[in-house]
């Protein structure tokens, strides 16, 4: 029998007013891959700074055994001390320093304060070759994708000698190629005897590397599943506590004439002005349809997306945007949400929200002019539509009042998409509109795409969940390298054709 | 410090069927915690009213006190918004200076005809503080420049063009007397006064000051006016909300927080119309209060200020135009940075190269003292207000004790810290 590397016992944590995690039980064993899942809010991420000391000892009450002796950690460098690494959702680089800066920051390689850069550089580069990264150590983080940052993480945990790994959602912000190449790392790290915490909403990889899956729900632990019981309705059925007959809510699809239609579309990079980012892109959308963008991370969408939006991304943009056959000018936000489109972005917290204001002030922010007459805002107007679109797409909080930064992620994304669906627009696109939240909100946000469609509106999902893509769309549009290579109808598109498009596409491309 | 903030706690923690009077004790903490800022500057007015042998609330200080700081907090209007937007304006002195030095000049010495009249100088030279505002909100919205640099720039090019103006360390006046009304003028007497006690005469047949007690009776009218609108307006704003089903603060809280109000307005304008009345600067200063309470409070710019500062990218991607945006809060700083440089001259008297010298830090405290965030989008009119009034009672009150100039910057300096990290500590802890 393995031996066990980590007990957590009877972890109960609280907060003013609500109890986190009770009597929480979590059995690790040594060199395996163990997930923990649960929805949002299911106190997956507390447990896993109970363990690491981001929550002292004596906050919580419970056990922590670690290789058979019992850890009481006061700081999160006590229990790195031991090997315990932790790597966050949202990645804790400093993107003005370089790659090995950064790994071995806080812990570099010097003699007397006096840092030896090519120890530094040489340890950098053993490192990032073993997460298989091909950069320059001295290469700056803001100038990596956030794929690349996350394998700078995992080296700087590397470094730190590592005996168990936590990663909390290490994929949500990736492109399915590179979530691949990071959990078949993790395999790697399994064979090398380093042991793995993976936090997921993503069950299909869960399925794929973990060897035991932790079931949270509501600050319980729910049940412990060993590789042969791994499947993924059942899984689901334990997270939500109600079995989902179906992921994604049926839909009748009533497609009308083109609404809106991209004509050669071509944008450089805003800091590289010779690099083409996009290269002369078609779209487009029929009243009432549902569009997907399938792509790899760096495919461009994105970009695409912005660049579209008010020219919010990059230089030297050409091509022409018709609304209703009719060319329209799109060169600044406020012009495109005249024209009736809008985009939520992928990014909430940084793009879609002011996180210290409440949601009423976030919901009627693209549309002031609908709640007020000559410059005044009507208050009482004001938080009516607030209160209505609270109760329209079910955001959870104590009243419209609530700063939007407290919300959990389904609920921030649901305050984004009544800001849009506020301002009335005809075109919606959606940028990873269930990025980081969990089961039970993206069916959710599934539901209120179907309605929205249903109304006429046309609407454009960018996705990186194939799945996703597959359940809520009419039509999906494939993009490689800043260019369309395929286009298939919903009905009989399928995983393998979306990545037999873009593989092909990577050939024509070069 | 909005009530709705208050009633939100409230729903929160008070579990559903809790009635009676603990309920009442936790809505009335929340409350308090709310006007913490008021209780401070009360506290404040307290000590100093006992340490002064009550001297600071004596109608002849009132006058004083509102002279000489009315323009700190005239000021901290346009650098609430400032900050509020994510940037700082170190400026302010400098440019209230260079003005003050411009209106001097064109009204004592330019022979400029009817441009010298002091009313079209006073327009001109605000014309010219927006323009200054402008220019330097010009490189903050469109080149990108971080604003402490630009505002650091501006604040050694106007105070050098200050001095250069005076022609080195000279004053240039003495400034005509309809223009010196801005800060020493009272509103003039259209009622009438009422003589409550005879003042002593002396043996020249002249009145001695402080003596007898005559009320000027149009101030008394404005403060009595002035709190029955303000009542009016509370009830039927509350009004308003039960009709269309919102929530309101308990009535308790709301008829203490009218009288308290009301209470303090009408003993201060008591004390004013004792003297001499209502001073002309503490007529523009409240008028100015109230038109950018409405602006950050209930208007389309004020609410994109906000949101801007909160979240520039999110506010851009929201169709806000973040550029054009920030050249009006320098341009409105500007012409407000001209105004306190009116009021400092036309208490003066004169303009000396030294004026406003500094000032730019007691409006910038003001503004944190009053609640503001450094990293912007937060920050209240009202609470500014409070802190410049908090200020300007610790500078005229340890005046009048006879601190030494250098320990009134200590206090002041610990005032600033200890509000701030108040403020801080209390927001975690609610």
């Amino acid at each position: 029998m393995p031996s066990t590397i980590l007990e957590m016992r009877d972890i109960t944590k609280t907060f003013p007013g609500v109890t986190a995690l009770s009597n929480v039980n979590l059995h690790i064993e040594e060199g395996e891959i163990h997930a923990i899942v649960g929805e949002n809010g299911a106190g997956k991420s507390t447990l896993m700074k109970v363990l690491s000391g981001v929550y002292p000892t004596g906050t919580y009450s419970g056990q922590i055994v670690y290789r058979g002796k019992e850890c009481h950690f006061r700081t999160i460098k006590d229990s790195e001390h031991l090997g315990i690494v932790i790597i966050h959702q949202e990645l804790a680089l400093v993107p003005m320093l370089s790659i090995a800066e950064n790994i071995f920051l806080g812990n570099e390689h010097a003699k007397r304060g006096v840092i030896d850069w090519n120890a530094n550089e040489t340890r950098a580069r053993a490192l990032l070759k073993k997460v298989g990264l091909s950069e320059d150590p001295r290469t700056l983080i803001t100038n990596i994708g956030v794929g690349k940052q996350q394998l700078v993480e995992i080296a700087k945990a590397l470094s730190k000698e590592v005996k168990l790994l936590i990663l909390d959602e290490p994929t949500a912000s990736l492109s399915e190629r590179d979530s691949q190449a990071l959990l078949d790392l993790l395999i790697e790290f399994k064979q090398q005897g380093i042991t793995s915490i993976l936090i997921s909403h993503k069950l299909s990889e869960v399925s794929r590397v973990a060897d035991h899956v932790t079931v949270l729900r509501d600050g319980h632990t729910i049940e412990t599943l060993d590789k042969q019981q791994i499947n993924e309705d059942r899984i689901i059925t334990l997270m939500v506590g109600r079995s989902l007959s179906d992921r994604f809510p049926p839909r009748d699809p009533n497609v009308g004439e083109v609404v809106f239609e991209v004509k050669n579309w071509s944008v450089y990079h805003p800091l590289h002005a010779d690099r083409q980012v996009i290269k002369g892109v078609d779209l487009n959308v029929r009243k009432g349809e549902v569009v997907g963008i399938a792509g790899l991370m760096g495919a461009g969408r994105t970009e695409f997306a912005m660049s579209l939006f008010g020219k919010s991304y990059g230089r030297r943009i050409s091509g022409e945007v018709f609304l209703d056959g009719r060319k329209i000018d799109t060169s600044t936000v406020e012009r495109a949400v005249d024209h009736g489109i809008a985009y939520a972005t992928e990014d909430r917290k940084t793009y879609g929200l002011n996180l210290i204001d409440h949601i009423r002030s976030n919901v009627t922010i693209a549309n002031l002019g609908g709640v007020s007459r000559r410059g005044v805002i009507d208050d009482l107007r004001e938080i009516d539509v607030a209160n209505d679109f609270r109760a329209k797409t079910n955001i959870r909080s104590s009243s419209v009042h609530q700063k939007t930064g407290n919300l959990s992620g389904g609920n921030q994304q649901k305050v984004v998409l009544s800001k849009w669906l506020f301002a009335d627009p005809r075109v919606l696109i959606l940028d990873e509109p269930t990025r980081g939240i969990d089961v039970g909100a993206k069916y959710e946000i599934y539901t209120i795409i179907a309605k929205l469609a249903a109304e006429g509106r046309a609407i454009i999902v960018i996705s990186s969940e194939m799945p996703e893509l597959l359940g809520v769309c009419d039509r999906i549009y494939v993009m490689n390298e800043g260019r369309m290579v395929g286009e298939m109808a919903g009905s009989d598109a399928s995983q393998e054709k979306i990545m037999r498009a873009i593989v092909r596409g990577e050939g024509k491309a070069s | 410090m909005s009530t709705e903030t208050a009633s939100d706690l409230q729903t929160e923690t008070a579990p559903a069927g809790t009635v009676g009077a603990r309920f009442d004790v936790a809505a009335l903490l929340n409350y308090l915690r709310d006007y913490g800022l008021v209780l401070a500057l009360i506290a404040i007015m307290i000590v100093f009213q006992l340490m002064t042998d009550g001297t600071l609330f004596k109608p002849v200080n009132l006058s004083n006190l509102v002279q000489q700081n009315s323009f700190i907090i005239v000021m901290a209007l346009g650098m609430l918004l400032v900050i509020v937007s994510g940037h700082i304006d170190l400026s302010v002195g400098s440019v209230a200076g260079f003005i003050g030095a411009l209106v001097a000049t064109m009204m004592v010495i330019w022979p400029l005809g009817v441009v010298s009249n002091p009313l079209v100088a006073s327009i001109i030279c605000l014309a010219v503080g927006g323009l200054i505002g402008a220019a330097q909100g010009y490189w903050i919205a469109y080149h990108r420049i971080p604003s402490f640099i630009v505002t650091l720039a501006g604040m050694l090019i106007f105070r050098g063009l200050c001095q250069a103006l005076l022609g080195g360390g000279a004053s240039v006046g003495p400034l005509p007397d309809d223009f010196k009304a801005l800060s020493s003028g009272f509103l003039p007497e259209v009622i009438g006064t009422y003589t409550v006690i005879a003042p002593t005469v002396n043996a020249n047949g002249r009145e001695i000051m402080g003596t007898g007690l005559v009320l000027h009776l149009a101030t008394i009218v404005i403060g009595i006016v002035g709190v029955l609108l303000f009542a009016y307006f509370g009830l039927l704003a509350r009004r308003t909300r039960e009709r269309f089903g919102h929530e309101n603060e308990p009535f308790a809280v709301f008829v203490v927080k009218t009288i308290v109000i009301s209470a303090i307005v009408l003993f201060l304008t008591f004390q004013f119309s004792t003297y001499k009345g209502m001073p002309v600067v503490l007529v523009v200063m409240a008028v100015l209060i109230g038109l950018f309470t409405f602006v950050t409070k209930r208007t389309t710019i004020g609410r994109r200020v906000y949101a801007m500062g909160g979240n520039l990218k999110a506010a851009q991607l929201s169709g806000i135009k973040t550029d054009r945006l920030t050249l009006i809060v320098f341009t409105n700083m500007g012409v407000l940075s001209a105004l306190g440089g009116l009021i400092i001259a036309a208490r003066l008297g004169q303009a000396v190269p030294a004026a406003g010298l500094g000032s730019e830090l007691d409006v910038i405290a003001a503004v944190f003292i009053g609640g503001a965030s450094a990293m912007g989008g937060v920050g209240q009119v009202a609470g500014s207000v409070i802190g410049g009034f908090i200020m300007g009672v610790m500078n005229n009150g340890m005046s009048i004790i006879g601190v030494n100039v250098d320990y009134q910057q200590v206090v002041k300096g610990l005032v600033l810290l200890g509000a701030v990290v108040f403020d801080v500590y209390n927001k975690n802890k609610g």
